[in-house]
């Protein structure tokens, strides 16, 4: 487990349009930028595979995954279902601040 | 001169990101209040106004995470966030070094507070100064008070950080304004985006009004994330702005509008 690293590149990627366009070319520079950071396996797959409720499960902090979300090209209304997907799928929220207080068939502003 | 007005509001990037989610009638109503906040924060004739934001890993990580910081460039630019996903254009937005210096100065009498040359404005700057400058003509001096990374300042000491940009704001002679952003209770960016706590958030309120700081110094922040959650710490802005200002606080806006993820408020408060 290392959460601290998974951030630490949503962090680089939101400040950086460079890592931002290498991401969204994907192949191997992708993978280089990736490895890195010193990810786990299912951290790695997790961001490569841009599997946003796995990464919520992980306990990434919504500050920083909803700007990945964007990077992904994912609407708000579909990033917050995909995290009630990764509960529903993963389990709770394993580390972090940013847990899930609400049922995942709660939907509170609607969407 | 010294402080010459005081203030907090909201800061979700919901508020100019998401709006036609929202109900039209209840989102104009607060975009008036916003902008009012703004007419009377400019009619104060202010030569720059403090923005105290809890910002969101946007300029500080986990890597060297400070519990206060001031900005001290010339100009920033923002927001670091998808202009489109914000529903804000990318900008330059004027600051002004040499008065955040000497800010800067007095207040590192009391308080060791971070200092940096250069900060890129997320929402928490971003959609204030949407609303209370909307022509980005008054010079900004971002501060940050970290409430995203535990472990996180005391709300004591949040309130001596107040105490110590009131005496750098009388220090000065510029006109200061002084706004915190962020709160009142929330879950941000998760499956709980939209859930408030409205009596929580109305209690804070009156004591944030009443300026009765022993009772906003009385949470914990367990308590504070079982009840208002993660969002919740950035009650941290609003204390530090009572405690600069002292005096009462008048709201012109606190309702929930849950598809902009919180209480939507407005408030100002006299300095004395």
């Amino acid at each position: 487990m290392s959460l601290y690293a998974v951030q630490k590149f949503f962090y680089d990627a939101n400040r950086s349009a460079e890592i931002q366009q290498c991401y969204r070319e994907g192949g191997s520079g992708r993978d280089k930028l990736i490895s890195e950071y010193g990810l786990t396996g299912e951290e790695r797959e997790a961001i490569l595979k841009g599997d946003i409720g796995k990464l919520f499960v992980l306990g990434c902090n919504g500050q920083l995954l909803m700007h990945f979300a964007g990077l992904l090209g994912v609407p708000w209304t579909d990033y917050l279902e995909a995290m009630r997907e990764g509960v529903r799928k993963y389990g709770p929220v394993r580390a972090g601040i940013y847990a899930m207080t609400t049922a995942t068939d709660e939907k509170v502003a609607g969407v | 001169m010294s402080l010459v007005f005081a203030g907090v509001c909201s800061h979700a990037p919901g508020i100019t990101g998401r709006p036609h989610l929202a109900e039209p009638s209840v989102r104009d109503e607060f975009y008036r209040q916003f902008y009012r906040m703004g007419e009377q924060m400019r009619a104060t004739k202010p030569d720059a106004v403090i923005v105290i934001a809890a910002e969101h890993f946007a300029n500080f990580f986990m890597n060297n995470m400070p519990a206060y910081a001031i900005g001290m460039a010339d100009a920033y630019e923002g927001p670091i966030e998808d202009p489109k996903w914000l529903g804000i254009e990318r900008r330059k937005i004027p600051g002004n070094a040499g008065l955040s210096q000497r800010l800067i100065r007095e207040v590192m009498q009391t308080v060791d507070v971070s200092y940096a040359e250069e900060w890129k404005f997320d929402h928490g700057i971003m959609v204030p100064l949407n609303f209370l400058t909307p022509e980005y003509d008054l010079d900004v001096i971002p501060v940050n008070i970290n409430c995203q990374g535990p472990p996180l300042t005391p709300l004591h000491r949040a309130r001596a950080f107040g105490e110590a940009l009131r005496r750098a704001c009388d220090s000065v002679p510029e006109r200061i304004a002084l706004v915190g952003t962020g709160g009142i209770s929330h879950w941000p960016a998760t499956p709980d985006s939209g859930k408030v706590n409205e009596a929580w958030d109305s209690a804070f309120m009156q004591r944030w009004c009443s300026n009765d700081m022993d009772s906003m110094l009385s949470y914990s922040d367990e308590a504070t994330y079982s009840e208002a959650g993660q969002g919740g710490f950035e009650i941290r802005t609003f204390i530090t702005v009572a405690a600069a200002a002292r005096g009462k606080g008048d709201v012109l806006h606190c309702k929930p509008i849950p598809i902009f993820a919180v209480s939507c408020t407005a408030a100002t408060m006299s300095v004395e």
